[in-house]
This record gives C-alpha cells, structure tokens and sequence, in this order.
C-alpha cells in the first residue's frame, strides 16, 4: 500500500468518492437497515391485527430501552475490534447493589449512584485485564460476565429486593405526556447525541475507527490505544449500570437474575446495525435502526401469535443475512474494482 | 459498492416483509378466531407458562386446553424460551393489545410481571395465577397445587403403608434452612405423632439438594441405622438421588422409599420395584382447574373474592380460599398402574 502510494501520488482516484455526497450517504448499509425498519413497521402496522396502535410503541419502546442504552458504549468497543460480553452480568451486579443498598437503608439516589459506580469499577477492571495485561476482550469479559453474575447472585441469593419508592418506580414506567413515547427515552436520546458526537465528530472518535481498521497503524499515528480502549470499557460498563438501574426500577425487582442472556441481544443488535464484527465499521444511527427492527420484528410476530422458537429462527436468520451480505457484498465490491482497474492496487474492503 | 448494497438491503426487505405479511395473515387468521364472538364473554384464554419447552408446564397445558375445548373457547399457549424474570412481560403485553379474555400465568417473578398484568386487568382481562404465584394484588386468582399439611400427610400416609404402620423411618431433606421442606417436616411429625404412634422418625439428614450429597447421604443413613424401614425424602432431587442408591443396593426392596418426585425421574425406579408409590401433584389437573377459574371469572359467574364456588368440569366444584387462592387438593401419589400416564 504504502509503496502505491509513492509511485502514483497523482493518479490516484478513490472510486468508492467518486459519486456524489448524497449517494454516498443514501446507498449505505445503515441506509438499508433504516429502510427495512421503515418497510417492516408500515407492512406490521398494515397487516398485523393491534399492531398501529399507539400503545405498540408505548410497550415496544419499553421493551428495547435496556438494549438501546447498552448498545451505544458497545457500539464503539466492537468498532474498536473489541467486545464485552459482561454487560448483562454488569446489570444484574447494578441491580443487585441497588437492591441490597436500598434494603440497608440508602435512599434510591443515593443506591443508584453507587450501583453506578460498581459498574464503571466493573468496565474498569475489564479495562485494566485488556489493555495493561493485554488479554483479548473475548476471554476477558467471558471471564467477568461469569464473576459478576456470580456476585450478583451471591450477594442476593434467590431472594429480590422489591421494596422500592414509588415514585421512582413510576417514573421509570412513566410517559412522556401527551405521547406514548416512555420517558426513559429523554435519556437515552440525551446518551445517544452524546455518544454519536463522541464517535462522528471527535478525534476520539476517529481514533476508535483508526484502532478497528488497524491498531497498529492507530497507534503509528499518535492514538493513544490503550487509553482509547480503557476508557471505552470503562462506559460500557458505566451504562450498563445505569440500564441496570433502570431495569430494576422499571420491573420493581432487584433480582440477581435479572437481564440473563441480554448481552447476546445487543450484540446481535449492534451487528445487525451495520458495525462490523472486525471492528473499524459502522455509526451510531444504523445501530439504533438495527435494535428497533429486531424489536419491531419481534412485537410484530409476537402480536401475529407466532412462537418465540419461530422468533428466534427469523431474527437469528436475518442476522446471519446481515452478517454474510457484508461478506458477499465486500467480495462483490472487490471484483467490480478489480475489474474498474486492470492494473489498480486492491481496493481497500469497504464493509 | 453503493449499487450492490442498495440492491441487497432492498432484497432483504422484501423478503422480510413478505415473510412478515405471510405469517402474520395466516397466523392471526387462525389464532383471533373466536377471541371476538361469545355471548357470555370472550373466552380466548392463553396460557403463559415460565417458559415453552418444559414437560411440567407441557402437561399443564395439555390440561388447560382440554378444559378451554370443553367449555368451548379458544386456547393458546404462548411464552418466552427462557425462565427469565422479565421474559413474560412482552408477552403479557402483547394479550392486552390481542385483547384475549383471560390470562393463566405461572409466575417467573413475583413482582417484574405485576404492572403488566395489571395493565392487562384495566383492559377487562382476567388474570389466573397458578403454579407460581405473584403478588396477590396483580392477579384475579392463584390455583394453589397443594398445602404443606396435605403435603405432609401425604407422604407419611404413602410410607406408613408400605412399611405396615410400624418400624424406624428417617427423612432425607434438602438445606437444613429450607423454608418449605422445614415446614412439611414439623407437620410430618405432628401428624406421625397423633397417627402413626408406632413409627419412629430416627433421623433427619439434608442432602443439600446435590444429587451427590443426597446419594452419600442416603448410603450413610443406611449404614447408621441397620433396622431403618423408611425413608421419606421431600425434594425431587432426594429422592431421585436416594432411589438411585436403594436400585444398587441390598437395601432395594427392604427399605421403603417414597417423597416428592416426578415421574420421568422416577420411572425406572418404579419399574425396577425400588420405589411404590410417590406423590406430587398433578400438573394436567392444575391446567385444567386453572382454565376453568378463568372461565367462571370471564363470564362473572365469580369475581374472586372468599367463598365464591364455581364448577371445573369433571373436577367437581371448587371455593375461593384465603387470598383468592383456590386449592387443586390432595397431592397426586403416582404408582406403577398410572406413570405411564404422564410424561414431565
């Protein structure tokens, strides 16, 4: 590459630039992904009894709130080449010193403040095994995601806590008024602009995307890494508390159970959104297109009475579409390229 | 790559949404057929079990739909495929937006499902708990499987008669704080005391609910007390565990074995002549009762409260008790003439 580069200076032409802006924003992958949850909801709402009702956003906003919170940080970790599988252990951890906190006598503030912070501590000790002792994420967060959900049973047993103020559980329930949007949805907007501008318009951001498409030449520019890389787990682990915090409230039940299996569902989420698996792909709007059309997908069906097993197979099935269309789509890309330019130097893949 | 991808992503969506229109017409042609028609009420009663797949709520089912196809309304069944704490919610929602007219829910969290069944019931649905309970203020009535004394009395009637009313018996628990078990163990002893006055309960030993503890512990039972007639083991992992000793042993045959235990769990030791007879309740019977309480509230027959009775088919007539809970009866005792029977 580098040695293309010296030779043809001049000539060089990038045709994946060489359309126009607008087309380059309107044919991507997030595109389709917002345009087939456009499709999926107009064809639900037609064709599926129950479905248009207002209330449909109401219980389906409810639904995904968890996974919409948590799929923001993971975004930019699985952006970065990495992954953590911890978070839904780190909810129930979360859940559980709410919990036991409240139960000891701590108002709910205060409780929630703490649960917070064991799950920042929590990102952080994910952090500090990958990146100062250099392990991969995989094993590490496999590793976590059995300690904390170990802790978080043992700390509570199989009993829950289900004590909770009122007030705090209904507004965790609580609409904004005059919509039918649940008002958890003021904060996740509020974290979503927060972590788009972090990722689309920061030098931290760029970094991210410069580790995923290769650390080391990230690290030969001037990113700084580890530090990158630290700080990422460090909230993923923080707004998986906060979801933690939210779910408990939101079911009035601090369970050390709660939110088992979850982190398979923002994954897939997160994957089905356009971020790639290798890391340097993918942006914060096609990820929360990609948590909605599973969550429309799955409310719809539900409501069309198909089983959850039939569930699964559909979402697992448009996964791994997504997932070998990125693949094909790539090799296809190449070919035409390829083709484009007898004597041209590979492309760079795209997807 | 622009062309390409377009083209795809707009395959993709085609597809889905015509899998989507697919399913979705054929299925709610199907399932919202009679959830509308009725003149005593909607009698479109699904059943929410903690989660599909499992022999137990299987047969619960199977019980539930005989009751709904004999009273003549339409049956669902319906569940997340894990025993989640908050699984059941999506699914208790979306029977409110279907708006069916009762919900037979098995509870897989006390509290997590409690706004949504409550939401379900401002809708006019009527919720039946069975199995497992939730707060007693988020549901219409809970079908209770059995009580502690009936549990209790039960196993004792069970192992008194087939040691012939005399002789040493000990029990095998599970942990030695278990709230249940301890409690059917004090009223196994009050109830040995003014009954059986010739049977001595010699031992209690807690096997911890591990099915190597309870099988070590059984051995070492046997070992303690040479002229030991019985044991009585009140936990399906115990018995399983201790019937698994007693098959291999000399002791098959000659000491008495009997508890709560399942019948797929059982079977062989039934079948091999280590165990007789033992008891738990009788899941299909539970579905069934369950069904019927909701009919009998959907169509105002009941509304819940203490001392309403409604009928359940060939079950017989039932009453409210204590906290609109309705109790099944008597613990099933399963034997070599009916666990062929059931299969959970």
């Amino acid at each position: 590459m580098t040695a293309d580069i010296q030779h043809a200076p001049v000539t060089r032409s990038y045709r994946d630039y060489a359309h126009p802006l607008w087309r380059r924003l309107l044919f991507t992958r997030e595109a389709a992904i917002i345009a087939l949850l456009v499709i999926v909801y107009v064809v639900a709402a037609l064709t599926v009894r129950n479905f248009a009702a207002p209330i449909t956003i109401t219980y389906l906003l409810l639904d995904v709130a968890t996974i919409l919170l948590i799929a923001l940080p993971m975004t930019l970790v699985i952006i970065t080449g990495e992954i953590d599988l911890s978070v839904a252990s780190v909810v129930g951890l979360s859940s559980v010193t709410l919990g036991t906190l409240h139960q000891a006598g701590l108002p709910i503030e205060a409780a929630g403040l703490v649960a917070i912070l064991v799950g920042a501590l929590a990102g952080a000790i994910n952090g500090f095994f990958i990146t100062v002792v250099g392990l991969p994420s995989l094993a590490v967060t496999i590793g976590t995601l059995a300690l904390f959900r170990g802790l978080a049973v043992g700390l509570l047993g199989t009993t829950a806590v289900t004590d909770f103020t009122e007030f705090w559980t209904d507004l965790a329930k609580s609409k904004i008024p005059g919509t039918p949007i649940p008002s958890v949805m003021i904060v996740f907007v509020v974290l979503a602009i927060a972590f788009a501008v972090l990722l689309h318009f920061t030098p931290f951001g760029r970094g991210v995307y410069a580790i995923g498409l290769s650390s080391e030449a990230a690290r030969f520019s001037g990113v700084r890494v580890e530090r990158t890389k630290f700080i990422l787990f460090v909230l993923s682990g923080t707004v998986a508390a906060l979801a933690g915090v939210y779910y408990t409230l939101r079911f009035g039940s601090a369970r050390g159970d709660n939110a088992t299996g979850l982190e398979l569902s923002v994954i897939a989420a997160v994957l089905l959104g356009g971020v790639s698996i290798f890391g340097g792909r993918g942006n914060i709007p096609g990820v929360i297109a990609g948590v909605l059309l599973i969550g429309i997908i799955g409310s719809a069906l539900r409501l069309a009475n198909v089983t959850s097993d039939v569930i699964n197979i559909i979402t697992g099935a448009l996964l791994v579409a997504s997932v070998v269309s990125t693949s094909v789509l790539a090799w296809v890309h190449r070919k035409r390229i390829g083709a484009g330019i007898k004597k041209g130097p590979p492309a760079p893949a795209q997807d | 790559m622009t062309f390409s991808t377009k083209r795809a992503g707009s395959l993709a969506a085609i597809a889905v949404a015509v899998a989507l229109v697919a399913t979705g017409c054929a299925a709610s042609d199907g399932g919202d057929g009679g959830s509308g028609g009725g003149d005593g009420g909607n009698l479109a009663i699904t059943f929410l079990p903690k989660n599909l797949g499992n022999p137990y709520f299987d047969t619960s089912s199977k019980g539930g739909k005989a009751a709904v196809d004999e009273f003549g309304g339409t049956f669902a069944e319906v569940g997340p495929t894990e025993a989640a704490p908050d699984a059941q919610v999506s699914f208790i929602n979306t029977l409110t937006q279907q708006g069916v007219g009762g919900i037979v829910v098995s509870a897989n969290d006390p509290e997590a499902i409690c706004d949504a069944l409550n939401e379900a019931r401002d809708t006019g649905i009527k919720v039946v708990t069975f199995d497992s309970d939730t707060n007693a203020d988020c549901r219409d009535l809970f079908i209770n499987q059995a009580t502690a004394e009936g549990i209790a009395k039960v196993q004792v009637d069970t192992i008194a008669e087939q040691i012939g009313g005399a002789g040493e018996i000990a029990i095998l628990s599970a942990t030695a704080n278990a709230t249940n078990q301890n409690a059917w163990i004090e009223l196994m002893k009050e109830y040995l005391a003014s009954d059986y006055p010739d049977i001595q309960l010699v031992d209690v030993v807690y096997g911890d609910d591990d099915d190597q503890t309870s099988f070590d512990k059984t051995a070492a039972l046997l070992q303690t007390h040479p002229n030991l007639k019985g044991i009585i083991s009140p936990t399906t992992v115990g018995i399983a565990a201790a019937a698994r000793y007693l098959s291999t042993s000399e002791f098959k045959g000659k000491v008495a074995l009997t508890g709560l235990g399942t019948p797929n769990q059982m079977r062989d030791f039934v079948e091999d002549g280590t165990v007789t007879a033992f008891a738990l309740w009788n899941p299909e019977d539970l579905g069934y009762l369950a069904a019927f309480a909701a009919k009998a509230l959907i169509e105002g027959e009941i509304t819940g409260e203490e001392g309403d009775t409604f009928e359940a088919g060939k079950l017989g007539s039932y009453t409210v008790g204590e906290g609109g809970a309705v109790l099944l009866g008597d613990p099933y005792v399963f034997d070599a003439d009916n666990i062929g029977d059931f299969d959970f």
